[in-house]
């Protein structure tokens, strides 16, 4: 399966045949360590080009073979399937290890060693989240899927599919390959597209039906879910559409049960306003919907627009929706809501009466593992999630505006404020109306010392009074 | 009642279901369908389809055949006074769905239990016929759990274990005391004698298996049950006690603890609130503990505090570690693997990578960082070539040091 060839520089070059090639691999990686290659001289690829420089002619096949644990064959199996550039060249220079040390892969310790069971560990993950994830559709009698996988394990994956479902016919469509099984022999064909495997299959409602109701409101552990049911598998699962309307109504679900009455209701949204301000305002959530004013847009699960009534005389403006708002589809209710809400009761204000919502409207971040590490909203994408909090103003009209941290105070005065200089005492905005400015209560979960967060708890809460009482002014 | 369609059918007898922890679908034999004419396989192995945002594994089709029930149990939402709606399907209808759902990869398998209609044996008839369709009639080689019914008859219950890889019956609530409150019908005693025959049945077709290769199977996959934590008023130290003693008495192979949820149209009797879902987590570490960590049932109890209660900030094997500091440090270039386990921040496998590499190398604290998860959590209790952690163990304050820094705030607490 594999060609070997001198290329113009001294490395000596391997063309492999698939990226998952693994007898090509072990083909020209025993041969080459028989003749005692060093790693660093040899250059491995993927590609069906043909060099033609030596052509196939590997260099002493005689060469004395020599035997390596069964471990290691099973790691480089594992590992070849792995999307790493690096993988063909550290288990080439482990291999050379193990022929100088036999017991070589017993020391996990070592950083070559660890590194390739780590990738092995991801193959295999990998793999069994494929066994999974993959959703069959029924299309007259045969039963397609498509799915992609972060590594090339498609091959890899077909036995177990055969075993699984030897007297069905069946394919599995991903980007790069495709499988297909006629109950008898199975066939490999080029990559395809998720729109050859069409929905329509009456089932998937059925299933749908069934992950709703097996879902109990009253654990919510969406962190759990995530770490085990990562996003990137989400596209090609019927199921998953339902997870931001479970989460968004599961409170709600779970007072209903206390309460006595299984009526589930939709979180709270914006009261009547005389006028045509409520339909501006759900005309305008709609918009918001599909907004690509920047490229947050794409990362991003969707737009998490304000909540609140429309007659509320406070407008609170946050920075942008966290990993859990994100999900939710709602303002405020992660870890920061729940401090948020916390304080607000502890200042005697009921968030009911108040208009909720952020600067910027996507949740912006960099994904780190399984994780989605939030990442603050540059200028740029402030000025252009401007226009939407303008709009909710203009509905809203608030008589305080309260700008939660310095992003909210940038969107709504167009320039930096240092919030130590600002907070306690009101601004006036471009309509007459005040903005008080204070932290972000995200900003007082991150300080690491008690002492220092508990201080600046009370600095928050004092804000929050403040604003409580100007309120109350301004409402006689 | 006018005839609920198959889907309104499945809305119903899956939430009815739901309150029931197990969905695993590990621990039986490998097999697959070649050379068979229906669908199926195993790995041993586990395979969880979809997780549900409440975090649990959706493994198998987990359904009642029924929710209607003439017990009256009063944790129970589908107990003969709640007024939730009924359903009940035919043996047919969860056959089909069944192998509807396996053939689009949706499910490992089913897990059937149902409320008690008629009489005991009438409903474990009904539950086997499913089972035995599946088998007999489709050749189903996927995963089957049945939940038994402690009082019905011994022939059902054998071939209730013929046709499933699991089955189970829940002890439902720690200690005898709650179980007569709350679920006046039910008999500890009877639930603990269908357990010990069952494990006399799984014992001997084991046995059996081992001299015979064609010696029919039996629950290849064991029995497991599980306990309501929260509704009564055990603490952890009873739930521990009775968990300990169900492993030993009747070789369980998972016990599954269940923080006592809201359920709709609760009985008056019940707390309207639920325990932390973190005391649930606490009990699975400590099960965990005792039967992979080589720890007595009575030293994980010893971390309990005056009310019997495990810490809820930080983990028990932890907890332990701090209560008896003179077992630490530890070396991880000489300690045996027994000592190793105990170290708060290694796990299994951490422990049997270290016991591979230090033949090959004296270990170093960075040749630990390469090996665990978090080399900071591991520290203050080892000893490797360059470390010693003489400074950290002595303090008095190590706990605070240890103990999460910002308590996780709980996602819309009340």
């Amino acid at each position: 399966m594999s060609r070997l060839a001198v290329s113009t520089t001294d490395a000596l070059r391997v063309t492999l045949a698939a990226p998952d090639d693994f007898d090509g691999w072990r083909d020209a990686a025993r041969n080459l360590a028989a003749s005692g290659v060093p790693a660093d001289a040899v250059a491995w690829h993927i590609g069906t080009e043909e060099p033609e420089l030596f052509g196939s002619d590997a260099p002493k096949r005689a060469a004395a073979q020599f035997p390596v644990p069964r471990n290691f064959v099973d790691l480089a199996a594992d590992v070849v399937c792995h999307s790493d550039p690096e993988r063909f060249a550290l288990l080439y220079a482990l291999l050379l290890r193990l022929r100088d040390n036999r017991h070589a892969l017993e020391d996990e310790a070592d950083p070559l060693v660890r590194r390739l069971q780590k990738l092995q560990k991801a193959v295999r993950r990998d793999l069994h989240k494929m066994h999974a994830f993959v959703r069959f559709r029924e299309i007259d009698g045969r039963f397609v899927a498509f799915f992609e996988p972060e590594h090339h394990i498609v091959r890899r994956s077909a036995s177990f599919f055969v075993g699984r479902f030897t007297n069905m016919r069946w394919s599995i469509l991903a980007p790069d390959v495709s499988i297909h099984w006629d109950g008898e022999i199975l066939t490999e064909g080029p990559g395809a597209t998720r729109a050859e495997a069409p929905s329509g299959d009456p089932f998937e409602e059925t299933w749908r039906t069934y992950y709703a109701s097996i879902f109990n409101p009253a654990r919510l552990k969406v962190g759990a879910m995530l770490k085990e049911m990562p996003k990137k598998y989400w596209r090609n699962m019927p199921e998953t559409a339902l997870v931001q309307p479970l989460i968004a109504s599961a409170r709600q679900r779970e007072l209903d049960m206390i309460a006595g009455s299984a009526v589930s209701q939709e979180p709270p949204r914006a009261v009547e306003r005389p006028g045509n301000a409520q339909a501006a305002w759900d005309a305008l959530r709609e918009q918001a919907r599909t907004c690509t004013r920047c490229d947050l847009c794409g990362p991003a699960t969707q737009t998490v627009f304000g909540e609140g009534p429309l007659t509320a005389p406070i407008m609170f403006i946050g920075e942008q929706p966290g990993d859990q708002e994100d999900l939710a589809g709602r303002p405020f209710v992660g870890p920061a809501g729940q401090l948020f809400n916390a304080v607000l009761e502890e200042t005697g204000i009921d968030r009911s009466t108040t208009y909720v919502t952020n600067a910027v409207k996507h949740f912006k971040f960099v994904p780190r593992g399984k994780r989605r590490i939030h990442s603050k909203p540059d200028t740029g994408e402030i000025d252009a999630c401007r226009w939407w909090v303008e709009q909710e103003r203009a509905l809203v009209l608030p008589q305080i505006t309260v700008a939660l941290g310095a992003t909210a105070a940038r969107s709504l005065t167009g320039k930096s404020i240092t919030i130590g200089r600002a907070r306690g005492a009101p601004l006036t905005l471009a309509d007459g109306s005040e903005c008080w400015v204070t932290v972000h209560p995200s900003f007082i979960l991150r300080i690491p010392e008690e002492d220092r967060r508990e201080e600046e708890r009370a600095l928050f809460v004092q804000d929050l009074k403040r604003v409580r009482m100007r309120a109350e002014e301004l409402a006689e | 009642m006018t005839q609920l369609g198959l889907q309104q059918k499945l809305g119903i007898l899956a939430d009815a279901a739901k309150y029931d922890a197990s969905c695993a679908s590990s621990g039986t034999t490998k097999r697959d369908s070649r050379g068979g004419t229906g669908v199926g396989s195993s790995e041993g192995m586990g395979i969880c389809h979809a997780y549900a945002p409440d975090g649990r594994c959706i493994s198998l089709l987990k359904i009642l055949l029924t929710n209607s029930c003439i017990f009256d149990c009063a944790y129970c939402i589908n107990r003969s006074s709640s007024n939730v709606r009924r359903a009940r399907f035919t043996a047919e209808e969860v056959v089909r769905l069944t192998l509807a759902f396996y053939k689009r990869n949706y499910i490992e398998g089913l897990f059937l239990s149902s409320g008690i209609i008629r009489s005991s044996n009438y409903t474990m008839e009904q539950i086997v016929e499913v089972a035995r369709s599946l088998r007999e009639d489709h050749d189903f080689r996927g995963y089957i759990h049945l939940k038994t019914i402690p009082d019905a008859d011994a022939e059902l219950v054998r071939q209730a274990g013929l046709y499933a890889d699991r089955v189970s019956i829940n002890v439902e609530l720690p200690t005898t005391d709650g179980l007569t409150k709350l679920a006046p019908e039910k008999d500890a005693h009877r639930i603990e004698t269908a357990m010990s025959d069952m494990r006399a049945s799984i014992d001997d077709a084991g046995d059996a298996s081992r001299r015979y290769t064609s010696a029919p199977r039996f629950a290849p996959a064991g029995q497991s049950t599980q306990m309501i934590v929260g509704a009564d008023s055990a603490n952890d130290r009873d739930i521990l006690h009775k968990a300990s003693g169900l492993y030993e008495r009747y070789a369980l192979r998972r016990v599954y603890y269940s923080a006592f949820s809201p359920i709709p149209d609760a009985s008056a009797v019940l707390p309207l609130k639920r325990p932390p879902l973190m005391r649930e987590h606490r009990l699975y570490q400590s099960d965990w503990l005792i039967r992979f960590y080589g720890f007595a049932p009575a030293e994980v109890q010893s971390t309990t505090d005056a009310h019997g209660m495990l810490a809820l900030d930080i983990d028990p094997k932890l907890a332990w570690a701090l209560k008896f500091r003179d077992q630490f440090p530890v070396n991880v270039n000489t300690a045996s693997k027994e000592m190793l386990l105990r170290v708060p921040g290694l796990g299994a496998k951490s422990v049997e990578r270290i016991l591979s590499s230090r033949r090959w190398r004296q270990l170093r604290l960075e040749d630990i960082a390469r090996l665990t998860v978090s080399v900071a959590k591991v520290r203050p209790f080892i000893v490797a070539t360059d470390w010693r952690p003489t400074s950290l163990i002595d303090r008095t304050d190590l706990r605070s040091f240890l103990a999460p820094k910002q308590e996780q705030l709980e996602l819309f607490a009340p």
